[in-house]
């Protein structure tokens, strides 16, 4: 993947690209700046990581590139088009799974290709086999075989999340947003579900944006990893994860691992007392 | 089941005791019929009068089944209008809560002036009655849908009317079923109102010739009907909402379905 440093990778390489976008809400002296001018090259394929301290404007990127929100200034580019000018596939998962109680965990995987085209314009067709099959293989690589016609309520909250990841997947997208979607599940779910994440990354290889508290996820998912700080939000620091794949929970523990998460704990702490410092 | 048995035993134990309380009160305090009959009296003159009856209690039913069907057809509409956008909201709800304040009697006489009396009006004061609970519910579900969730199906580029189809109408079932089992029983309480005071048949009507003609056993063999008619509604609403919105009450049995 990005073998090549972030700061060297140019324009024709990137496949999500910032250019000096920024986020500002209100105007005149109480104007908030959520981001401030902010550049980001990030090649297709590659799994990259966003930390740093609440309200730096982590999530912020994440809506800017899906187009859920609009860069006060600069531009976006996916696929070098500017956003919202070309339809593209992403999908998205927060903490929150949002799975939809009416519907079953099947139905509720096999929403997206009720809404986003061309699976949309086939999906009477085949929702009752070729797409059944699909999510059911998807449910099952994840852990979730025979658990299709359950509801969302009966599952734990490990599942759920693991059944949002699918639905997050099942149409194929090019983009993957993950917005701290293991934030809310215990300590050993989590490692569990780290690696059924690597799995699906390496087997489908999408463009990943992960936003995460947690410098131990990023470092065990990402091939790179993005510090920010906040008010104004901006990124100030970009480095690659050398460790090969597959990682494992092991590898967590050995001192490379370990010199690189304490690295990025300390950008961030002093991230957060210059910020209170000011 | 057991214990769903019992209870379904409890309830009706309780409805006949309540029955058989009112009985032994009257007879022990010796109340005249005139001010409260007896329960048995009023089963009498409901079986001796029902030939009678009948007509009048297919009348209000009618009326309120179309005045709460045309409240549950432009009550919905209003709901969703409102409901997903804020503007709407914002805009549209001073007015009508207005129109909500309005005693529904004050109305029934303009409806009367305009169509005259009969079915008509009953008709449309069942249907205002029962409108505003349906329009309140049905808004509230829609503009409470999780920010999240629509995050979800914008990312997709989903229409607002995937939207609304996929999530915020099924979302708002449960609010929407709330609100039809409340405003079942309004609608009844504007069909009888409007029969009272400007029609010719109904059980209003004959509830209002009745106490006219002191007939009080008459007038609370009327009553009984209207109750009788307002559980069977309800009891109905509650089967479909059962069936419709059971995955929010986190039932089993809906799981398997």
């Amino acid at each position: 993947m990005t073998l090549v440093k972030p700061s060297l990778l140019s324009h024709l390489d990137a496949f999500v690209e910032l250019e000096n976008a920024t986020v500002s809400y209100g105007r005149g002296e109480k104007t908030f700046h959520a981001l401030a001018a902010t550049n980001l090259r990030v090649v297709q394929g590659d799994f990259v990581a966003l930390v740093g301290p609440s309200g730096c404007g982590k999530s912020t990127i994440l809506k800017l590139v899906t187009g859920l929100i609009k860069a006060s200034s600069g531009q976006i580019y996916v696929s070098g088009r500017e956003v919202g000018a070309l339809p593209m596939r992403v999908g998205m998962a927060f903490q929150n799974p949002t799975l939809l109680p009416w519907l079953s965990v099947r139905d509720n995987v096999m929403m997206p290709l009720k809404i986003v085209p061309p699976f949309r314009q086939e999906y009477r067709a085949k929702r009752n086999n070729e797409f059944r099959d699909r999510a059911e293989a998807l449910l099952a690589q994840v852990g979730l075989a025979g658990f299709g016609d359950k509801h969302p309520w009966q599952l734990s909250g490990g599942m759920m999340q693991r059944a949002s990841l699918c639905r997050a997947l099942i149409h194929d997208p090019q983009l993957l947003m993950l917005d701290e979607p293991f934030g809310a599940l215990d300590q050993f779910t989590r490692e569990e579900l780290w690696s059924i994440m690597q799995d699906l990354w390496i087997s489908r290889k999408p463009t990943v944006l992960l936003v995460t508290h947690d410098l131990k996820e990023a470092a065990y998912l990402a091939n790179r990893i993005c510090v920010m700080q906040s008010r104004p939000g901006r990124i100030i620091d970009d480095t690659l994860v050398p460790f090969p794949r597959p990682r494992t929970i092991e590898m967590s523990y050995l001192p490379d691992f370990v010199t690189m998460t304490q690295r990025l704990r300390e950008l961030i702490v002093a991230a957060r007392t210059t910020k209170e410092a000011a | 089941m057991n214990s769903q048995f019992g209870r379904r035993l409890a309830s009706a134990a309780f409805i006949i005791g309540f029955f058989l309380l009112w009985e032994f009160l009257c007879a022990a305090l010796n109340i005249s019929d005139i001010i409260v009959p007896k329960p048995s009296q009023v089963f009498v003159t409901l079986w001796e009068r029902m030939a009678a009856l009948w007509p009048h209690t297919i009348q209000t039913l009618y009326t309120t089944v179309v005045g709460f069907a045309f409240g549950i057809l432009i009550g919905v509409f209003i709901g969703v209008v409102i409901g997903s956008s804020k503007l709407a909201y914002d805009v549209a709800y001073p007015l009508l809560i207005g129109f909500a304040s309005i005693p529904k009697v004050a109305v029934v006489p303009i409806f009367v002036l305009w169509f005259g009396a009969g079915s008509v009006p009953a008709i449309l004061t069942a249907m205002i009655m029962s409108l505003f609970p349906i329009v309140v519910n049905v808004a509230t579900g829609l503009a409470t849908t999780e920010p999240e969730l629509e995050d979800v199906m914008r990312s997709l580029r989903a229409t607002k009317l995937d939207i609304l189809w996929n999530v915020g109408l099924p979302r708002t079932m449960p609010y929407f079923f709330a609100s039809l089992k409340v405003a079942v029983t309004l609608a009844f309480v504007g069909t009888v109102i409007s029969e009272t005071v400007a029609s010719n048949r109904g059980i209003g009507n004959v509830m209002m010739i009745a106490s006219s003609n002191f007939d009080v056993p008459l007038v609370f063999a009327g009553l009984l009907i209207l109750a009788a008619m307002g559980v069977g509604l309800y009891v109905i609403f509650s089967l479909i909402e059962g069936r419709v919105t059971g995955w929010a009450h986190r039932k089993d049995d809906f799981a398997m379905m």
